[in-house]
């Protein structure tokens, strides 16, 4: 088992593998408590990022609104709380399917009626656009007035109902990231991986080797909406409020997006070296810029901007490929 | 011999245009048979009616006793027809050897075994030393081969070449045909090749198909289709015969 986990991986590749796993577990008890939120929410973007990669980076197919699959799992997994008192746990086990099935229906809907390209990205903001208008006015979930999780000063931390200090979420993201990076490398060096490169690659050339690109395309939508879902069951736990304006919102899915394009489109590690290079990016532009006094309004956003425009005109191919490269990592690609 | 491939009466049309005009040939099982004829008169259509990218319009494209027509592109080569493409379109990201195991997971559903079956397709072809490359990177006699190599890699009964030869160097033309006539020989592969380099036509096929403004205008063996009026008139031309 674990020699096939670490088969083709170099032994210099292992070693950075490890001190880097070794760095993450422990880095909880060295963090101050706002050191602990941004890694909180770096991991959440390398973990639905790894998820959206899967759809764009593997298979070719671009999505732009994944928020919809995040507010599906954080909304199913929320009310199922509020309402039965039943734990985000079983919740997950109701917003997974929900989130597939949606996705599913989406994929159906494009790849049966050839809707590609940048006609399928759009037909996926339409469906996270509907389903923010759509939860606005769903009494089940309180409408615009927002759906709370009931909060408390929590001693404990009661990981079956995902109660308690922000130190419990933060592993539970770092066992979910290492989860997804293992199982994205596994799907990717199996036959359902070749085929997702091949209809990347070229969908017509793809078919006429044999490849039947509808069931690989459905299974890459299915895989990936599933994955997002738990990012929302976490999401809805940690932050104990939702609204369809915030939650559902497209600025939600570009977000996601950014992490794997800036850390590397296709690649394993490029999603979660994008998440820590944006959030601790953006991160410390805030605290730079309030510490030599500048406040002005969208000074972040601009600063921002710019190193993402620096970022991708340096290195179009992410920058992961790049720290590879120089880290003398010869792991065959992707 | 029986007839692996047989097209009876097939015609496509585009709009306006008949591309393809009830054409109608047999392929028997371990020939190679070649199709030719001036630009524009349907050769390609035909093959990608074949392929499964466009249904006949009528007539009936029948393979090892199954009729085939209709079928989308992955049900075809499922069934053990292989292509390569006129414009050639290898998986650009991926390495040689990533390529040619796409095409042999199609009948292989572990990774390991795929990798062993490409590395035989890949010898064969004159690619094993450049696995590790781009395909992206590689030069166009290389990509060619690439071509073929996936398509191999599917094991065809049948593999349709679409223009392999093209664009080659007499040298580089002369390795594709040892290629392929040594492919018939061991493995009993049959072959229906369009080319318009005539060298290669004449040294590989046995029987020849004449295709101009979408009709059949001849076909037989080699040396008899040279010589044929029609033929010299719409597409080899007076010198060709000289």
């Amino acid at each position: 088992m674990l020699a096939r986990l670490t088969e083709g991986l170099s032994g210099r590749a292992l070693i950075l593998l490890a001190v880097l796993l070794v760095v993450l577990a422990a880095a909880p008890f060295f963090a101050g408590d706002y050191l602990l939120t941004v890694l909180i929410l770096i991991l959440y973007f390398a973990y639905v990022g790894q998820a959206w990669n899967i759809m764009m980076g593997f298979a070719g197919q671009l999505s732009l609104g994944h928020a919809l699959y995040v507010g599906l799992g954080a909304y199913t997994a929320a009310a199922l709380y509020v309402h039965y008192g039943i734990g985000p746990w079983i919740g997950l086990l109701v917003a997974m399917p929900i989130a597939a099935l949606a996705g599913a229906f989406i994929g159906y809907l494009a790849f049966r009626f050839k809707v590609g390209g940048v006609y399928f990205a759009i037909l996926t903001i339409a469906f996270a656009e509907f389903a923010r208008v759509g939860f606005d006015h769903l009494p089940f979930t309180k409408g615009s007035s927002g759906l709370f999780l009931p909060v408390a000063q929590f001693k404990h931390n009661d990981l079956w109902h995902l109660r308690g200090q922000p130190v419990m979420f933060y592993y539970v993201l770092l066992v979910a990231t290492v989860a997804a990076f293992i199982g994205c490398r596994a799907l990717l060096q199996s036959r359902i991986g070749y085929f997702w490169l091949a209809i990347r690659e070229d969908e017509e050339a793809a078919r006429s080797a044999g490849i039947d690109t509808f069931r690989y395309k459905m299974i890459a939508v299915v895989i990936s909406a599933a994955m997002t879902s738990f990012a929302g069951v976490i999401y809805a736990f940690y932050y104990n409020n939702l609204f369809p304006e915030q939650v559902f919102h497209i600025s939600r899915s570009i977000e996601i997006i950014l992490g794997p394009i800036v850390g590397g489109v296709g690649t394993l590690f490029g999603p979660i070296l994008g998440a820590f290079v944006l959030t601790g990016l953006a991160e410390s532009l805030t605290e730079g810029l309030h510490a030599i006094g500048i406040d002005i309004p969208g000074a972040k956003q601009v600063f921002y901007g710019i190193c993402l425009l620096f970022v991708i005109m340096a290195l179009p191919d992410g920058v992961w490929p790049w720290v590879k490269r120089r880290l003398g990592l010869s792991e065959r690609a992707p | 011999m029986s007839a692996l491939l047989k097209i009876e009466g097939i015609s496509k049309r585009f709009r306006g245009l008949l591309a393809v005009d009830k054409v109608s040939f047999e392929v028997p099982q371990g020939g190679i048979h070649a199709v030719i004829g001036p630009n524009g008169a349907g050769k390609t259509t035909l093959f990608n009616m074949i392929a499964g990218v466009h249904a006949p319009d009528g007539g009936a494209i029948t393979f090892a006793g199954e009729r085939i027509d209709g079928l989308a592109p992955n049900q075809v080569c499922q069934r053990g027809i292989g292509r390569t493409f006129q414009i050639v379109r290898p998986f650009p990201a991926l390495s040689v050897e990533d390529n040619v195991i796409v095409g042999a997971l199609m009948h292989r559903r572990d990774v390991t075994a795929a990798r062993a079956h490409a590395h035989e397709v890949m010898r064969r072809l004159d690619l094993y030393d450049k696995r590790a490359q781009r395909a992206a990177s590689m030069t166009l006699p290389d990509r060619k081969r690439l071509e073929v190599a996936r398509a191999l890699a599917t094991d065809p009964k049948l593999l349709l070449l679409d223009e392999v030869m093209a664009g080659l160097r007499p040298t580089e033309t002369d390795r594709i045909v040892g290629i392929l006539r040594d492919l018939n020989r061991d493995t009993g592969l049959t072959i229906l090749l369009i080319e318009h380099v005539m060298r290669a036509v004449m040294a590989l096929a046995q029987q020849i198909v004449v295709l101009h403004h979408g009709a059949n205008i001849a076909e037989g063996a080699p040396t008899d289709v040279v010589r044929d009026k029609a033929v010299i008139d719409s597409y080899l031309g007076a010198e060709a015969v000289a």
